[in-house]
């Protein structure tokens, strides 16, 4: 049960973005540019970060959500999503990712954890400036993410059918199309 | 020295905005909505619990630059140290303590807030507006202060040069760049004289 009165009827961050459209929409294009904008990381990759980083926060509906979306860029893949949450360093992705993931670790707990060493370990797998500048900036943003998705208390429903079924059609669509039909169908919740 | 090769000279978030604007432009907007757009909660209310929440992730940059935002809206600084090193204590609202508590859990984790928190808050007046307000000022201030520490970002300890972000802050927003360039556009300046000027 959300603690204000967002729209009874969109779980988690859905919720809290139909209440405020006016944050919606850079919350919607900043993922929108992380994610699935032009990047020399895979849209899966990138979703395999976010979902992490929720993941370590414990943010049901978020690490639920892009593991799913995840899993559609993947061909269907949950099991690598499923041990990237569990222990990544096992898990069937590169080197390059797994060294992403560490940074991506260390700026969910405190970007100041960052070391030169660990930015070293992902240079010699191949990772650019630009690659680890947005593995900070996802792992940062998904602690705002999940930040807010916990902090209204939003409703974050225990279906896999149901995440299954959004992250195709995020996948499918990207985000601010997808946002686009809750925001139109609520507008100005927190006004009304 | 940063991680990557930010353009030289640029201080904090403006050297993460500058090396990629497509995401800066986002997170200026969400900023200035957050903190500048109208709202019940006034613009020094809002820059506190900015400049809170900075101060609980020890993010000197965004500690100094929200906190002279703070004290241009406020008129000195006298609150603003006052809400970082005890706010039960600081000459504010008894309305902004409690919503304080609530972006203090958030900065911790969006799990610890519940409904007694919630609850003290709408008996001292607050709207469900101006809660969401503050647990997203809380969750944004989580992501600016990571992106700026994470990139090892250059963090000066100038207290002029704060005074003059906090003065174009509280006055113009967030849209655009806070950090006053030396060179004009016209000299063609490398990135790296792009120093503050104070």
């Amino acid at each position: 049960m959300p603690y204000i009165a967002l729209p009874p009827d969109l779980p988690g961050i859905r919720g809290a973005m139909a209440f405020r459209p006016e944050t919606a929409r850079p919350l919607n294009a900043l993922v929108e540019v992380l994610l699935t904008g032009p990047s020399t990381l895979s849209r899966g990759e990138r979703e395999l970060i976010a979902t992490y980083v929720s993941s370590r926060n414990c943010t049901h509906y978020c690490h639920s959500i892009h593991g799913a979306i995840a899993a559609a860029h993947l061909g269907g893949n949950e099991a690598v999503v499923k041990q990237v949450k569990t222990d990544f360093t096992q898990a069937e992705i590169s080197p390059k990712l797994k060294a992403l993931l560490v940074i991506a670790g260390k700026v969910q707990q405190d970007g100041k954890l960052v070391t030169s060493a660990d930015v070293e370990a992902a240079r010699r797998e191949g990772a650019t400036d630009l690659e680890i500048h947005d593995t900070v900036l996802i792992a940062a943003a998904f602690c705002m993410y999940n930040r807010y998705v916990d902090g209204l208390g939003t409703d974050q429903p225990d279906d896999d059918a149901l995440y299954r079924e959004r992250g195709r059609r995020v996948a499918r669509d990207g985000y601010v199309t997808v946002s686009e039909e809750y925001l139109a169908s609520h507008a100005g919740a927190a006004h009304g | 020295m940063p991680h990557i090769a930010l353009p030289e000279g640029l201080p904090g978030i403006s050297a993460g905005f500058a090396f990629r604007p497509e995401t800066a432009k986002p997170m200026r907007e969400l900023a200035h909505i957050l903190l500048h757009e109208p709202s019940t909660l006034s613009l020094g209310e809002r820059e506190l619990i900015a400049t809170y929440v900075s101060s609980r992730n020890c993010t000197q940059f965004c500690v100094a630059s929200h906190g002279a935002a703070a004290a241009n809206h406020l008129g000195s600084s006298v609150t603003v140290e006052a809400v970082k090193s005890d706010f039960q204590t600081a000459p504010i609202s008894a309305k902004l303590k409690a919503l304080l508590r609530i972006a203090a859990k958030v900065q911790q984790d969006g799990k610890h807030v519940n409904v007694d928190d919630i609850q003290a808050a709408c008996d001292e007046g607050a709207t469900d507006l101006e809660i969401h307000d503050t647990v997203l000022i809380a969750a944004a201030f989580c992501m600016y202060n990571r992106y700026v520490d994470g990139l090892g970002t250059w963090q000066p300890t100038d207290p002029a040069m704060y005074a003059q972000m906090g003065k174009h802050l509280a006055e113009q927003g967030y849209r655009t760049s806070s950090i006053r360039q030396q060179s004009s556009i016209e000299s063609n300046a490398p990135a790296s004289s792009m120093v503050p000027s104070l």
